[in-house]
């Protein structure tokens, strides 16, 4: 379950590569984590280590855990035992420090069905203070093939639809930490190169990922780190 | 929760109001029916004493600020479990506890809007009401001057007890048995305020305390809701 990117792969990008935009301190660590869901233990002694450049990719049957361990990372639940740390130093759940710098699409589209696809996209990224103009918001949407549907209610959009819109965020946002659950479970093939090649910008410009998936998702040129739980 | 209170610039708290507010104003506009649905019940309720009441002017008078508190007070109760319930249910209440800006500030611009969609509209229809009442103009000014003070304390509780029982089986039925003794308070200054008119005394020690309720609960709630939120959410 200990899981450490390979650190000679990490020191040799760091020598050879230029300086990567985002401050260099980006690191995301966990020390022993552990959670539990009612009286069973999910998953124990999960260490990891993942610094700029790093994706990680959670796999694991349905049920496991995978979703409790994105959103231990992610600040919005305690875990059981054990410690996240955020640029080296520990983070509590809700800790402004994560709050600022943490992307997080979970299961749960987060859409409002009273409000249009586009009306909904630009509400979530201007509360996660990162706004977007109309144009930016059309290419987003665009990106994640909802030009169409972008003024369509978000009532009468089909499921797939639906949490297409929240990673069409993924087009525009400068937030160094992506913890995605499923995100490729409702993209075509297409979508799923689309969001391959958005995770290798991401990571190539210094960016940390963390990823649950059934499906494979190819990053180009990326270090990928697997965990099962 | 440490940091909400320490929220670094002002800047941040105000894009969060102003965030909540147009957002919750511009889904409530959609849903303008179930808006107008809250208000028709306040006016029913509120109707419906005096048809069944002795047609005794005095009677009508002495019942009139309680009546309408009362219906006020169910009408700001019957549309608590939307306020953060829908958020909750489709994801949003987990991107809104994950976004930068404080979630105090963003829980108050939604407590913000529930209060212009249910407290403000109640306020204004108050007076047509208590006409029905045989209230005299000054019962009416007192009666109006509490609710404005009130309602929004009404909201801001409500908020609480509505992020309390997230989650929670039988949630709308148990918000209302948490939220409606907190409600007593209120209900009894912003009556009492009426009551101390009619019998000469003047309403001013009521409506201060309500003011001064209503400042505690703009300090309070706020703090008080982002933490059962993010309990909910765990």
């Amino acid at each position: 379950m200990t899981l450490r990117p390979r650190a000679s792969a990490a020191s040799r990008a760091r020598e050879h590569a230029p300086p990567p935009p985002l401050p260099a301190s980006v690191t995301l660590a966990a020390q022993d984590l552990a959670a539990r869901r009612g009286t069973r233990l999910l998953w124990q002694g999960v260490n990891l280590t993942l610094s700029a450049g790093d994706a990680l990719v959670v796999r694991g049957a349905n049920g496991v855990g995978k979703t409790t361990l994105l959103r231990v990372l992610a600040g919005l639940a305690h875990a059981e035992h054990g410690s996240v740390r955020w640029r080296g130093a520990i983070v509590a759940p809700h800790a402004q420090a994560l709050r600022d710098d943490v992307l997080f699409i979970g299961h749960a589209p987060a859409l409002r069905d009273e409000l249009t696809a586009a009306e909904n996209l630009t509400s979530l990224a201007a509360l996660a203070a990162e706004p977007m103009t109309a144009g930016a918001c059309s290419d987003a949407l665009a990106a994640v093939d909802l030009a169409a549907q972008a003024s369509l209610p978000a009532r009468v959009l089909s499921e797939g639809q639906r949490r297409r819109v929240p990673l069409a965020r993924l087009a525009s946002t400068s937030r160094p930490l992506w913890i995605l659950d499923e995100p490729a479970a409702a993209l075509d093939a297409a979508g799923v190169r689309w969001l391959g090649a958005r995770l290798a910008g991401h990571l190539a410009q210094g960016g940390v990922a963390v990823v649950s998936t059934h499906a494979p998702i190819d990053v180009p040129g990326a270090r990928v780190a697997e965990m099962t739980l | 929760m440490t940091d909400e209170v320490t929220a670094r610039d002002p800047q941040a708290i105000g894009a969060a109001l102003r965030w909540a507010l147009a957002r919750d104003l511009a889904i409530a506009v959609r849903t303008r029916g179930e808006l107008g649905v809250e208000l028709l019940f306040f006016v029913l309720v509120a109707s419906l004493f005096p048809l069944t009441l002795a047609p005794d002017p005095a009677l009508l008078r002495t019942l009139a600020p309680g009546v309408l508190w009362v219906a006020a007070l169910l009408a700001s109760l019957l549309a608590l479990p939307r306020l953060f319930a829908a958020d909750f249910a489709s994801g949003t209440l987990a991107a809104i506890a994950l976004s930068p800006r404080p979630l105090a500030a963003l829980v108050s611009g939604k407590m913000a809007a529930h209060w212009l969609t249910t407290g403000l509209p109640v306020v204004v229809l108050a007076p047509l009401i208590a006409l029905a009442y045989r209230a005299e103009a000054a019962d009416i000014a007192v009666l109006v001057a509490g609710l404005a003070l009130g309602t929004p304390i009404l909201s801001m509780l409500g908020a609480i007890g509505a992020a309390l029982t997230l989650g929670a089986r039988g949630g709308g039925g148990l918000l209302a048995l948490l939220v409606l003794p907190l409600y007593v308070p209120v209900l009894i200054f912003g009556a009492g305020a009426v009551g101390a008119v009619q019998a000469g005394l003047g309403g001013a020690p009521h409506l201060a305390l309500l003011a001064a309720g209503l400042l505690a609960a703009a300090v309070g709630a706020p703090l008080a809701t982002s933490a059962a939120v993010r309990i909910a959410l765990e």
